[in-house]
């Protein structure tokens, strides 16, 4: 037994310890501690009272039972008298067993509460820090009742001790999370803030956590805190290593208190105010430059800190994602981590690089560390690390590099880490799809995943590929050549047996020409691994077979044969049995139209998002997927590879509820037979500038339109007037992305409202269309009204200094982010008019100095877009500089009608 | 925040468990031997990080302990090493090189000194000097080391 050489040692407490360690046994041990709970139990009961010191040393026993892992059924009631005593240690020991032992529902919390606040009463400052971490470490419900009202005040009281107020604003900050109902807002709230200019750093550490947590609760209550933060943190970047006395942590200056207060800013986005943004920014490039200065010390505890901060001010830029200088440098000072020695570094650099591939303005800044990255895959000895570079990978992908990137994945797959083998299956199949130029190259991808990682290709990715190749014509007769070829190989994966029979089932015969392709050598190859594969591709199998019956009536006989034999028309299971016999009779009974119409070719997958994505996002958690959607890609960002239909793709326009006849109704009605209307643009144009009034009119009807956006948000009236004296029956409209339907019928003179609720997704160039059909007298009348709902309706303005306008000009300025177009003048050229204009369009204006140029700019939906309009004799001549090729495009063409 | 702190040795044996949030006794033991099984399997000179469900595990070994920190996701992991380490200092003060053994046989003072390090999963207090001031003075208001000898050793 070592000698206890300070405080108050329990000498008890120590025997029983070293006991325990000297058991030789499990049995021993708990032979051991079967005694001493037997003891322990006799003292508490016995007729004699127990001193304060002999409790506290069985409580203490009892603590330490516990924490060995074995239950414990009483002394609780000891520890609570435990809180009474006035002897410090007691109380501690007391308050120690119940922050481990007690659990919120137990019937002692009253009793404890009651300890709680006595001590908190004493104004003794130990027993006060005793009774708030106690708060702190239960955290209950209860306590949150009993003690939410009171922390708050102790906290901004003017007296309190400096320690106090620490605990007090963590114990308030615990109370928050567990309860947040309880803790109630107040004239304490602004008070807190101004800890921020505390004295006592310890202090303004926790009050920064405090208030970091209330901030992300309700931003607006606490926006006096930026310019605090901003102040405070200037003053320690800014501070001598040695001015904070204790508070500086290997050379490096209050590192807890600046991670603290880069995290609050986190909160935020950039500061409004010009001078508060300037200060901070020099700030983070103060940061940025401390990391190029030679070390103060060679302990790891030194660079440990120094770059803690580093990447904490690097979250901070990526959170704002507003400073393209600071991005770049930030991806900069990372990239010199990919390399560096300690493995730490090199994990955590490839980390936040994956939150930097998505900021547009780093994007390409990235990308061009990718050989670094590839090679810490081939290279890292630690899995953790390989796993941060493929997610890298994934994030920095895009249509330039798609190929390498899913080679070098593919081939790290051969001989990759098993428990990440699925992720980086999922991870290959997205960027192949996604990614995808020719399909060829994608179906060639798949393939390759199944032969490399078959047991690790779910069936999300087969399902995949097969919708894929059947949504595609292009592609099916190169996947059946290649699916034809992979079956070949000696040892082939089940997964690929499905893929397999599938397509050949399907596509079989536009290879069938070829005589070393013939149907009955594909069926004796799919056939040859029937006996090696499970139950479900059995049944996948058999399905084919009849498929091949009707595409190929040459094989017929083969393949009834096969049907036919007792393995198969008796088989075991129940399935495989019931699929043989019914084909069997099918293929006998059926003539060859009815063959035809059954065993059809699928017809096309709808489409939904893909399937893959939404496991690897179920995997990964919600938000940890870094954001690889086509928004945030400026330079190959077209969708030209999506075959969904590109408009419902672009705008999800969902109808208020509706009261009318639905869809399927007017499908079985005797108003189907609509034909085809030419769709009505007539005042398409008129409405770039404004946001009401008619949009189509004829002897019956009239459409009018009020609209209003938020952002890329819209919502349209439609009103419908009928301008004759009769009624309009079955009335009904649609659009050509969501049924919807309005009120059946319109009395004569009347008006009906429709409201429509739009919400812009991604750039776009089509119009919804409008369809409305509506029998008037007996005739039925047809009208498609094109909705003008145009791209720059969803802008925002922008308020920029010339400055700022400028230099984002000059940052668009990749040839294909620019569109021009100079024109002839339709209107009659009044300056006041065209700037009126301009101001509707573009928002904003007076940017430039020469007056014959307007000037404005806006943000459709996290994009920026510029446009200068400088007026010549009688000419216009626009220019539009976007971040995206196709953004500037529309605009252009839109804008162009408009002067 | 921080979730939990776990001091084990290499055998596996935990010396010390802080939870910083409310978790049924069966789900501590379950994470107990998942991190214990997790942390001790790494290879040497691998990085201190580990993702773990929703959260970041740090550890690092000091001698024959091991000490391992849950913390939620957006947290700084440099930092947490120096947690760490911190704690170790202040462990190292007041035991005056700091084993193994201290730890075992004055486990109620870790804890002690952990909870004023350490509140409800956030830093309090990260000067050394002042956390020490802490604990010294509260060991002031105990006894002598005749008491302690004069006590009973059972």
């Amino acid at each position: 037994m070592p000698t206890v050489s300070k405080g108050d040692g329990m000498r008890g407490l120590a025997v029983f310890i070293s006991d325990i360690r000297n058991c030789k046994s499990k049995e021993a041990e708990i032979k051991r501690i079967n005694k001493e709970l037997a003891n322990i139990r006799s003292k508490f009961k016995g007729d004699k009272a127990l001193d304060g010191y002999s409790k506290k040393k069985y409580v203490c026993k009892l603590l330490f039972i516990f924490l060995l892992g074995h239950d414990i059924d009483f002394g609780h009631m000891e520890a609570v008298n435990l809180l009474s005593s006035n002897k410090y240690t007691e109380k501690q020991i007391g308050y120690l067993f119940i922050s481990v032992l007690v659990n919120s529902n137990s019937d002692l919390i009253r009793l404890i509460n009651n300890g709680i606040k006595n001590d908190l009463a004493s104004r003794n400052p130990t027993f006060m820090n005793l009774a708030l971490h106690c708060i702190a470490n239960v955290g209950s419900r209860e306590m949150a009742e009993a003690f939410a009202f009171e922390i708050p005040s102790i906290l901004v009281a003017g007296d309190t001790m400096d320690s106090v107020k620490q605990s007090a604003a963590l114990c308030l900050l615990r109370l928050n999370r567990t309860s947040p109902d309880l803790v109630p807002m107040g004239e304490w709230t602004a008070r807190v803030v101004h800890l921020l200019n505390d004295q006592h750093l310890g202090v303004v550490t926790a009050a920064t956590s405090l208030i970091t947590t209330l901030a992300q609760k309700s931003p607006d209550d606490f926006k006096t805190s930026i310019s605090l933060a901003v102040a405070r943190l200037s003053r320690i970047v800014t501070s001598a290593s040695i001015d904070l006395q204790d508070y500086t942590y290997y050379f490096v200056a209050a590192p807890w208190l600046s991670v603290k207060l880069l995290r609050l800013l986190q909160c935020y986005p950039p500061p409004e105010d010009a001078a508060l943004r300037s200060r901070l920014t020099e700030c983070l490039e103060t940061i940025l430059n401390k990391a190029q200065e030679p070390p103060k010390s060679k302990k790891v505890q030194h660079s440990n800190a120094k770059n803690a901060v580093l990447f904490e001010a690097i979250s901070l830029i990526i959170h704002h994602d507003s400073e393209p200088t600071l991005l770049v440098r930030a991806c900069n000072q990372l990239g010199q981590f990919l390399q560096h020695r300690e493995t730490n570094l090199r994990y955590l650099a490839l980390e936040s690089m994956c939150t930097l591939a998505s900021s547009e303005f780093s994007h390409e800044a990235v990308k061009t560390h990718i050989d670094t990255v590839i090679n810490a895959l081939k290279t890292e000895r630690d899995v953790s690390v390989r796993q941060r570079a493929v997610d890298l990978l994934y994030a920095m992908c895009d249509r330039s590099n798609a190929k390498q990137i899913v080679a070098e994945m593919l081939s790290y797959l051969e001989t990759a880490d098993y428990s990440i083998r699925e992720e980086i299956v999922l991870k290959v199949a997205i960027l192949a799809e996604k990614y995808a130029v020719d399909y060829t190259w994608y179906v060639d991808t798949i393939l390759n995943l199944i032969r490399v990682a078959g047991d690790y290709v779910s069936e999300e990715v087969w399902y995949r590929v097969i919708q894929i190749v059947i949504n595609r014509d292009d592609v099916q007769g190169y996947a059946a050549k290649t699916v034809f070829e992979a079956l070949h190989a000696p040892a082939c994966h089940e997964n690929l047996v499905k893929v397999g029979g599938y397509i050949l089932g399907e596509f079989g015969n536009l290879i069938a020409g070829d005589s070393r392709s013939s149907p009955l050598v594909q069926f004796s190859l799919l056939h040859s691994k029937f006996h090696l594969c499970s139950v479900p591709t059995r049944a996948l199998l058999l399905s084919a077979y009849i498929k091949f019956i009707n595409l190929f009536p040459e094989v017929k006989a083969t393949i009834q044969d096969v049907l036919r034999s007792d393995s198969q028309l008796r088989n075991a299971d129940v399935e495989l049995q019931q699929r043989a016999v019914e084909y069997l009779k099918l293929s006998c009974i059926a003539s060859t139209d009815i063959l035809a119409t059954v065993l059809e070719e699928m017809p096309p997958f709808p489409e939904r998002e893909s399937s893959i994505l939404a496991k690897l996002k179920r995997k990964k958690g919600p938000g940890k997927l870094p954001d690889i959607d086509e928004n945030r890609r400026n330079v190959n960002g077209s969708s030209e590879h999506s075959f969904r239909p590109p408009f419902t793709d672009v705008l999800n326009l969902n109808s208020s509820p509706s009261t009318g006849p639905s869809l399927l109704v007017d499908v079985f009605s005797d108003s189907s037979t609509s034909v085809s209307v030419d769709v009505s643009e007539d005042n398409f144009s008129r409405f770039v500038c404004k946001n009401n009034g008619v949009i189509y009119e004829n002897q019956l009807l009239q459409i009018g339109l009020k609209s209003e956006y938020r952002q890329n948000l819209g919502r349209i009236y439609v009103f419908y007037g009928n301008k004759t004296s009769t009624q309009f029956l079955s009335f009904s409209s649609f659009l050509n992305v969501h049924a919807k339907s309005v009120d059946p019928i319109i009395e004569g003179g009347a008006q009906v409202q429709q409201i429509l609720n739009i919400e812009c997704v991604s750039d776009f160039t089509d119009a919804p269309v409008l369809n409305i059909q509506f029998r008037y007298g007996g005739t039925l009348q047809n009208i498609a009204v094109k909705l003008p709902v145009m791209l720059n309706k969803f802008f925002q303005p922008t308020e920029m200094t010339s400055q700022d306008f400028f230099q984002r000009w000059k940052q668009l300025g990749a040839p294909q982010q620019e569109v021009q177009k100079i024109f002839k003048a339709q209107y009659p050229m009044d300056t006041d008019v065209t700037k009126a204009k301009v101001l509707v369009l573009l928002c904003w204006n007076g940017v430039d100095p020469n007056p014959a140029n307007f000037v404005g700019a806006g943000v459709i939906h996290t994009k920026s877009t510029q446009g200068g309009l400088p007026p010549q004799t009688g000419m216009y001549r626009l220019t539009l500089r976007t971040s995206r090729e196709s953004v500037s495009q529309r605009l252009c063409e839109l804008l162009g009608e408009q002067f | 925040m921080m979730r939990f702190l776990l001091l084990f040795s290499r055998q596996g044996k935990l010396r010390l468990q802080k939870w910083f949030t409310p978790i049924p006794e069966r789900e501590k033991k379950k994470i107990i031997r998942e991190m214990t099984t997790m942390v001790l399997a790494r290879q040497p000179r691998s990085c201190n990080f580990l993702h773990w469900k929703d959260l970041k595990i740090i550890y690092k070994r000091y001698a024959s302990l091991y000490f391992c920190l849950a913390i939620e996701n957006h947290e700084n992991e440099l930092l947490a090493l120096e947690v760490i380490h911190r704690y170790v200092e202040l462990l190292d003060k007041y035991f005056g090189n700091v084993c193994e053994l201290d730890i075992i046989f004055n486990f109620e003072k870790a804890y002690f000194i952990l909870d004023e390090f350490l509140l409800g999963g956030e830093i309090q207090e990260t000067s050394k000097q002042i956390v020490n001031r802490c604990i010294e003075s509260s060991d002031m208001l105990q006894e002598t080391m005749e008491e302690y000898m004069s006590k009973p050793a059972f």
